[in-house]
């Protein structure tokens, strides 16, 4: 929900400027996911399910740790057991799957709802489902395939990064709850030094592959990971160069916007000038037994 | 349409040039554009959102309008079929095109021209891909049944698709509008479903001679 602590700096389908930004002077926050200390225990997921009172349907064993089997409208985050190989034997990825909070996010872009989303000056992006419509173009804006759409409310759901918890100076339920210190929440400045640190830690201990993964692409993101394998981003399920991408650009630019509705007021201006010109065109002397002889005919 | 009734010339010396199933079909038609475009305008461009007021919200009607473009292409493409004998390009339409702006300074005039004029058969030709495509793409958007089977970046193609389809078929339907308006006697043959004698030799000289066997 909106939090007048939380100043809004970008709200979707808003054409004039967001309210309110006087009070802007906010530090972003991050949360730090360093996969290299997950040992895929799921507290995260409970503490998210318990502070959103969320329940899940339960499901069935389909041969995977991974449970539920995806992200849902229920389930706001979601351990991932991605079965790989490294160096020729079987590994488990396991990756803590959920919004990135994206600084450029591609949701915000493509909604057409007016304040159903927004992004907030501490960089979260949160949804707001009492503007929410249904139609689920943030779900195809995204990079990285996280907002689900629940069929009982037709309403888009995701994680709010606890934005009711940070508001008021806490940290988000999955950091309470994580034992191993794999999550960590923080200034945004504060929580990149950290992941620079861990990586040089890595990299010492032989995980020369070691990377943070803060795509650029879509200008960087609020919730950032520690890879160990961090030349491989597909191997946990993550794009390798997300972007919002050309087509959602231009659908959802101004420019479009604009130059459609001008062109459509043109037709209307088109039309009254022809008119005021050329006036009707009638059948000459209609009424008439023999009209249809004074047009010009070619 | 099968069973249409033939353009007749009536007891009292008018012309039948829609008959009832037709204009009902045109008008259940106009009606359904005219919702689809001023919700899906308001879907396009936040200028227009409150638009969705008239609709009963944003939810309701981001539900409601890929039913009516459904309802829309279920009735039209049977209508469109009904009306493509009528409709099939001739060279006398080559030539109403080439002097197509003489016509609209109302320089020239045709004796040729048959139930419909290349202007509105252009108008036709045009409706009957682009609800095609507005269809299609409207499928790969529609939530929550058939969207979810469609990768996304599909799903943002179709997003584009289908804002420029509509786009093209405002303005098509605009022209339409407006030469209905221009034209007197066009209003009135869809709505009552009758032309006077004079209107149809003028307007449609190839079609008068049809039907009364008499020349221009």
């Amino acid at each position: 929900m909106a939090l007048e602590t939380q100043d809004i700096r970008a709200r979707s389908a808003t054409t004039t400027s967001v309210p309110p930004s006087a009070r802007s002077f906010q530090p972003e926050v991050s949360k730090l996911i360093d996969l290299s200390r997950c040992i895929g225990c799921k507290a995260c997921q409970s503490a998210c399910m318990e502070w959103n009172n969320l329940r899940d349907t339960v499901g069935t064993f389909d041969g995977s740790y991974t449970n539920p089997p995806d992200l849902s409208d229920q389930s706001w985050t979601l351990m991932r057991f991605n079965e790989t190989e490294v160096n020729g034997q079987f590994a488990w990825l396991i990756f803590k799957d959920g919004c990135l909070h994206c600084s450029e996010p591609g949701c915000l872009k493509a909604c057409p709802s007016p304040g159903a989303i927004v992004q907030y000056q501490n960089g979260i992006v949160d949804f707001q489902q009492d503007h929410c419509i249904g139609c689920g173009y943030c779900i195809s804006g995204c990079p990285f395939n996280i907002p689900r759409l629940r069929k009982e409310d037709s309403r888009v759901y995701k994680c709010t990064l606890c934005s009711d918890r940070v508001a008021v100076g806490l940290e988000p339920a999955c950091i309470k709850a994580c034992p191993t210190q794999a999550l960590s929440f923080g200034s945004r400045g504060e929580m990149l030094l950290q992941a620079e640190h861990r990586i040089s830690d890595l990299q010492e201990r032989g995980l020369s592959q070691a990377a943070v993964y803060n795509p650029p692409g879509v200008g960087g993101t609020h919730v950032f990971f520690v890879l160990p394998h961090g030349d491989r981003p597909e191997a946990y399920g993550l794009p390798r160069d997300p972007s919002i991408g050309p087509m959602l650009s231009l659908w959802r630019s101004t420019m479009a916007r604009t130059l459609g509705v001008f062109t459509m007021f043109g037709v209307l201006v088109a039309g009254i000038l022809h008119y005021m010109r050329h006036g009707p065109l009638e059948v000459p002397g209609d009424g008439d037994e023999n009209p249809g002889t004074k047009g010009a005919e070619t | 349409m099968s069973g249409r009734d033939e353009d007749i010339l009536l007891p009292d010396g008018k012309i039948l040039r829609h008959d009832n199933r037709e204009r009902i079909v045109h008008w259940i038609i106009a009606i359904a554009f005219v919702f689809l475009f001023l919700s899906g305008l308001a879907m396009f461009s936040p200028f227009f959102f409150w638009l969705s007021m008239l609709f009963g919200g944003g939810q309701l009607m981001r539900a409601l309008h890929p039913f009516c473009g459904a309802m829309l292409v279920f009735v039209f493409y049977p209508y469109a079929y009904g009306l493509r004998k009528d409709n099939r390009w001739t060279s006398a339409d080559s030539n109403w095109v080439r002097n197509m702006f003489a016509y609209m300074r109302k320089d020239a005039h045709f004796t040729d021209t048959g139930k419909y004029n290349a202007g509105q058969k252009l108008m036709f030709w045009s409706m009957v891909p682009i609800i095609a495509l507005l269809f299609a793409s409207g499928i790969v958007m529609w939530q929550p049944w058939f969207a979810p089977s469609f990768p996304p970046a599909l799903r943002r193609g179709a997003g584009l698709v289908h804002a420029a389809m509509a786009f093209v078929m405002f303005v098509g339907i605009g022209i339409h509008w407006y030469a209905a308006f221009w034209t007197k006697g066009s209003i009135q043959a869809m709505v009552r479903g009758t032309v006077s004698q004079a209107w149809a030799r003028y307007h449609h000289p190839g079609w008068f001679r049809n039907i009364t066997g008499k020349g221009p």
